[in-house]
């Protein structure tokens, strides 16, 4: 019979991620599964912001407040996740005074530092704002990686003896008298790491108990089950700008609305967001009225923005949540909060426990709780130290900076480098010489993809997201072969082939969302480059029918191909003197 | 003093040299202009005439309204290409009737082809026969063409000579082992092998190709051994690399680099690898920078000079100037912030498509910019795409819409101005990325575009 574990956490976005690391260092026997990448859901789908819980101060103070406490928290503990770039609220003319004053009021009343700043200032710390914007307060939002967060907690949840397997849906919930004992997954290309062509298996994990932490998707979890979970799944835009017009988080100062805000995160800027409920978090339509709305919108705090190239656009889905028989109408109104469904209590089935709602930001405390009644349940006694323990990576701060000067790179590079890994840097760019740069966009070298094809074997998706290759203005077009290329150390051929090919089609379809302009000049391009040049998409090895390449040129010395030619006279006498110059040139073969 | 010539040419890649240069051999007094470094820096210096007849319909029909995120679970699929094709001029009947090729015929395309082969002189392979050769690029897959640089000759892949492919640990655009195994996944009829060398690394790690070309065209001494000699000392221990069928060992008798075995000095570079390996030594084509497609450049310059054709490079063409009865008498130049016109009987608008920004685009719409002639476009911009990169792309297909003579047309097929000519990228219609059909439409549109300019101005 199959080993028990004490703990599977189903969803490998922020929440899962975060439990399966705060159950691991208690103590607990636990196991991840994600049925993609890490942050394949919404984790991996959103703006990137580290809320300082300004939104929230007027209409949600609770959130509001747990917002600045664990904020504060990322910072120390995940400071190579996040960068503290400091946000304004800025109120244009149209926008209320007594709204701007509510908001500052609610910041004080959470414990949120604010400064009130006129428009002149304003615009000193951040000069493409527009020349109407009277004044704005600012606070200390910021941006985080969600990925990077999400990696660093799996590894340390691996690092206290935790299983982490992606690319591994549940496909059953194993229920047995009237009890959660364990789930049924398939391992998509066998346990580990992912890997093209390698088998798919089956796997029953039982455990003491489950956590549902899959957000607008806990409702198939919990089908599977056979309990309801009234998740209201809610899709917003996030369009994504070739470089940084602004360097602070920028939210435009009123009660609720759409296109709101502007993330400046790593060398981009993502312009966000709108809120619209869907029926199914895996197919709801993706609109160019979204797209529009965000750039004439966002235009109005940020002008430089209407003629500024768009790299692509993303949609998430919220993972809404409020408790049966509220019957909120407008998804903006339902509360941000987060819910633990204990379904023992709640639907007579002890054993699984499901969490919803909240936000990236409060992932760790979200965490926190639901670890507290985990163990609860359990009958386990151990504390929680997850606010106090750094991630894998910002263990030390002085060392990472000593390490942005240490690399024999040229310095911006070594300076992304240092940054994406933190003070894992040491160990990761000693490994390679030479260390040429493999995608010139985001400034990503050999050693770190090399880093990354070590922890997720040919997933180049999961390698782009843990170092961010192929996510620049080329969106891949001059890396994507390049990034595969770096495959063939290890894995073989067709694997190299369909690795690239993956790659190059994620890529594609956040630039249909921004095809005009200069990025239509570029997927051009990139066409030009991958079909034309590189043939990919009619290259014998990928066609069903074989080729016969005898009936092709096989050069102008070759007897067959001169009898059945079909050049004229005139044509054949070129031949002739071409053939000489040749046996010259190549040193009279 | 106002500029006038009998034809103006706007462009300055192949489609533009093409057209200036039969405009010229009619006899007429021709002039060109273009913006800046031509696109051609960004080819493979493969001269492509048709490789295949792609699907202009998916597998099954495509989802109607927006992309939805369900498409990702239930992508559209595309039947594969029909090819690739041995004879480029056999599949025209089968492409779609707007395709250029249909409108200016397989003659054009022919001729096309003969005056880029005297262009070309010693510097191209080919043109001994109509049938188009495989070649590897630096993807791995064998692509057909029509035309091929002398540099690439050795590579040919009907070619059944086993092969050596040199790939170098610091250079990042292939690794010469997985680009031996898609060779033979393809089923090329030589043995191949790959080897990753060490080389370049006397270099900076990401020095750029252009730098490794002229250290062998001088032969820079590296750690005190000449460039070329120490090339060929890293390659040598892989001669015997190629492992047959039996398992038995063949010395390769062809070696193949990516393109940067010299740039002036090219020939003799790989004359004296040639004869330090005992193998004929071959270069692979590469995406941008690209020498091969520099090398070309240079060579199309050097004969606009000899065919009498007057350049200017620098100075965009923003418009036009003066039109009147259907005629287009001036076009507005900015040269250095003002704008002078330059005046002729004839124009041929040969300024690239999307890439070359021949074609420019907002979220309304795509647009010509010098004459503002018709684009031929769905108004919904999200009809521009399919979601597979590699599907019949609409956007792929955008231009303006010639009549026989090379005229654009307006929505109706009227012609929109008499004397106004197009040629290469900016003509719509052709998907030359998944025909491999981008030179050849430039040739064939182009040797049109510059006789028909050179009739009218003669009249």
């Amino acid at each position: 019979m199959d080993r028990q574990v004490d703990v599977v956490v189903v969803g490998g976005g922020s929440t899962g991620c975060g439990v399966v690391r705060d159950l691991a260092r208690r103590g607990l026997d636990t196991v991840l599964v994600e049925k993609g990448n890490l942050t394949h859901g919404t984790t991996g789908r959103m703006h990137g912001l580290l809320h300082s819980g300004g939104r929230y101060a007027v209409s949600d103070q609770k959130s509001a407040k747990e917002c600045i406490e664990e904020n504060m928290v990322l910072r120390d503990i995940a400071s190579h996740c996040v960068e503290e770039t400091g946000g304004l609220f800025v109120k244009r003319p149209e926008d209320s005074e007594e709204y701007f004053q509510e908001k500052l009021e609610g910041c004080r009343a959470c414990d949120i530092p604010v400064e009130v700043l006129d428009g002149e200032e304003a615009r000193r710390r951040e000069p493409y704002l527009a020349r109407d914007v009277e004044k704005a307060i600012a606070l200390p939002d910021g941006a985080v990686d969600p990925f990077r967060l999400c990696v660093s907690n799996a590894a340390d949840a691996r690092e206290h003896g935790a299983r982490v397997e992606t690319h591994a849906p549940v496909t059953d919930v194993l229920v047995e008298d009237g009890e959660v004992v364990g789930v049924e997954i398939e391992h998509e290309t066998g346990p580990g790491k992912r890997v093209h062509h390698e088998p798919g298996t089956t796997e029953e994990i039982r455990a003491r108990h489950v956590v549902n932490a899959t957000g607008a998707w806990a409702g198939n979890v919990g089908e599977m089950a056979g309990v309801d979970v009234e998740v209201r799944p809610s899709k917003g835009v996030m369009t994504v700008m070739n470089t940084r017009q602004v360097d602070t988080v920028i939210n435009r100062c009123r009660p609720k609305g759409d296109a709101d805000i502007i993330v400046p995160h790593e060398t981009a800027c993502i312009l966000g967001t709108t809120d619209e409920e869907v029926d199914d978090p895996e197919d709801y339509p993706e609109e160019d009225w979204e797209v529009d709305l965000m750039i004439e919108t966002l235009s109005e705090l940020v002008p430089a923005l209407e003629d500024a190239r768009t790299l692509r656009s993303f949609w998430g889905v919220r993972p809404l949540y409020e408790p049966p028989g509220t019957g909120t109408e407008d998804p903006t109104d339902i509360t941000r909060d987060y819910f633990l469904l204990d379904h023992g209590d709640r639907d007579d089935l002890p054993g699984m426990t499901t969490i919803v709602g909240g936000k990236l930001t409060t992932y760790r405390m979200m965490a926190e709780s639901i670890s507290d009644h985990v163990c609860e349940t359990l009958d386990y006694e151990a504390t929680c130290d997850t606010a106090d323990a750094p991630l894998p990576g910002s263990e030390s701060e002085a060392r990472m900076e000593e390490l942005m000067d240490e690399f024999g790179l040229r310095s911006p590079v070594a300076r992304r480098s240092g940054q994406r890994l933190g003070s894992r840097a040491d160990d990761v760019l000693d490994e390679y010489d030479p260390n040429p740069i493999v995608c010139n966009c985001e400034s990503v070298t050999r050693a770190e993809l090399q880093d990354a094809i070590g922890e997720a074997g040919s997933d180049l998706n999961a390698v782009r997201l843990r170092t961010r290759a192929s996510m620049g203005n080329c969106q891949g077009g001059f890396c994507t072969h390049r990034i595969a290329a770096e495959l063939a150390e290890e894995y073989p051929e067709p694997v190299v082939r369909d690795a690239e090919d993956e790659l190059y089609q994620e890529r594609w379809k956040g630039q249909r969302h921004a095809l005009w302009g200069e990025q239509l000049s570029q997927a051009m391009l990139n066409h030009m480059l991958h079909a034309t040049t590189m043939n990919r998409d009619g290259d014998p090895a990928t066609l069903d029918e074989e080729v016969d390449f005898g009936a092709f040129d096989a050069g102008a010395d070759d007897g067959a191909a001169d009898a059945d030619g079909a050049g004229s006279a005139g044509t054949a006498a070129t031949d002739g003197g071409r053939a000489n110059d040749d046996a010259a040139a190549d040193g009279g073969r | 003093m106002a500029i006038t010539s009998d034809v103006l040419v706007v462009g300055g890649g192949l489609a533009a040299v093409t057209a200036a240069v039969s405009a010229a051999r009619e006899g007429a007094d021709v002039r060109l202009v273009s913006h800046k470094a031509s696109t051609l820096r960004q080819a493979s210096g493969l001269i492509d005439a048709l490789g295949y007849v792609p699907a202009t319909e998916p597998a099954k029909p495509l989802r109607d309204g927006p992309p939805t995120a369900g498409r990702e679970l239930d992508p559209d699929e595309w039947p594969d290409p029909e090819g690739p094709l041995a004879d480029p001029f056999e599949g025209i009947d089968r492409l779609p009737e707007s395709h250029p090729y249909r409108i200016v015929g397989g003659d054009a395309l022919r001729d096309g082809l003969d005056l880029f082969d005297d262009l070309a002189g010693d510097a191209y392979r080919g043109g001994h026969t109509e049938r188009n050769a495989l070649v590897p690029t630096f993807g791995g897959a064998v692509k057909p063409t029509a035309r091929y640089p002398a540099a690439a000759e050795a590579g040919l892949a009907s070619d059944d000579r086993p092969m050596l492919v040199v790939g170098f640990r610091s250079l990042t655009e292939y690794d010469a082992r997985a680009f031996a195994g898609r060779l033979e996944a393809a089923g090329v009829p030589f043995d191949v092998a790959g080897a990753e060398v060490e080389f370049a690394e006397a270099f900076r790690a990401d020095a750029k190709i252009t730098r490794l070309a002229k250290a062998l065209d001088h032969d820079e001494a590296i750690d005190g051994v000449p460039a070329r000699e120490a090339l060929a000392k890293a390659v040598s221990p892989h001669l015997h690399d190629v492992v047959d069928e039996d398992g038995g060992v063949d010395r390769v008798e062809r070696v193949g680099f990516p393109a940067f075995l010299g740039d002036d000095r090219g020939d003799e570079v790989r004359a004296e690898l040639a004869d330090r390996l005992g193998a004929d030594v071959f270069e692979i084509p590469m995406g941008p920078p690209s020498l091969p497609g520099l090398r070309l450049e240079d060579r199309l310059f050097d004969a606009l000079d000899a065919e009498g054709v007057r350049f200017e490079t620098g100075n965009p063409v923003v418009g036009v100037d003066s039109a009147s009865d259907g005629r287009v008498e001036a076009v507005a130049v900015d040269r250095k912030g003002r704008t002078a016109p330059y005046g002729a009987d004839a124009f041929v608008l040969a300024t690239g498509g999307l890439v070359g920004k021949g074609l420019d685009s907002d979220r309304e719409g795509a647009r010509e910019p010098v004459f503002d002639l018709y684009v031929d476009q769905p108004d919904d911009r999200y009809e521009w795409f399919v979601d597979d990169a590699f599907g019949d792309q609409p956007y792929a297909r955008f231009g303006v819409r010639p009549d026989e003579r090379c005229r654009p047309t307006d929505a109706d097929g009227a012609v929109q101005y008499e004397n106004v000519f197009a040629a290469g990228g900016v003509v719509g219609g052709a998907d030359a990325a998944r025909e491999k059909s981008a030179s050849g439409v430039s040739l064939a549109t182009g040797i049109v575009a510059g006789r028909q300019a050179a009739t009218e101005a003669n009249q």
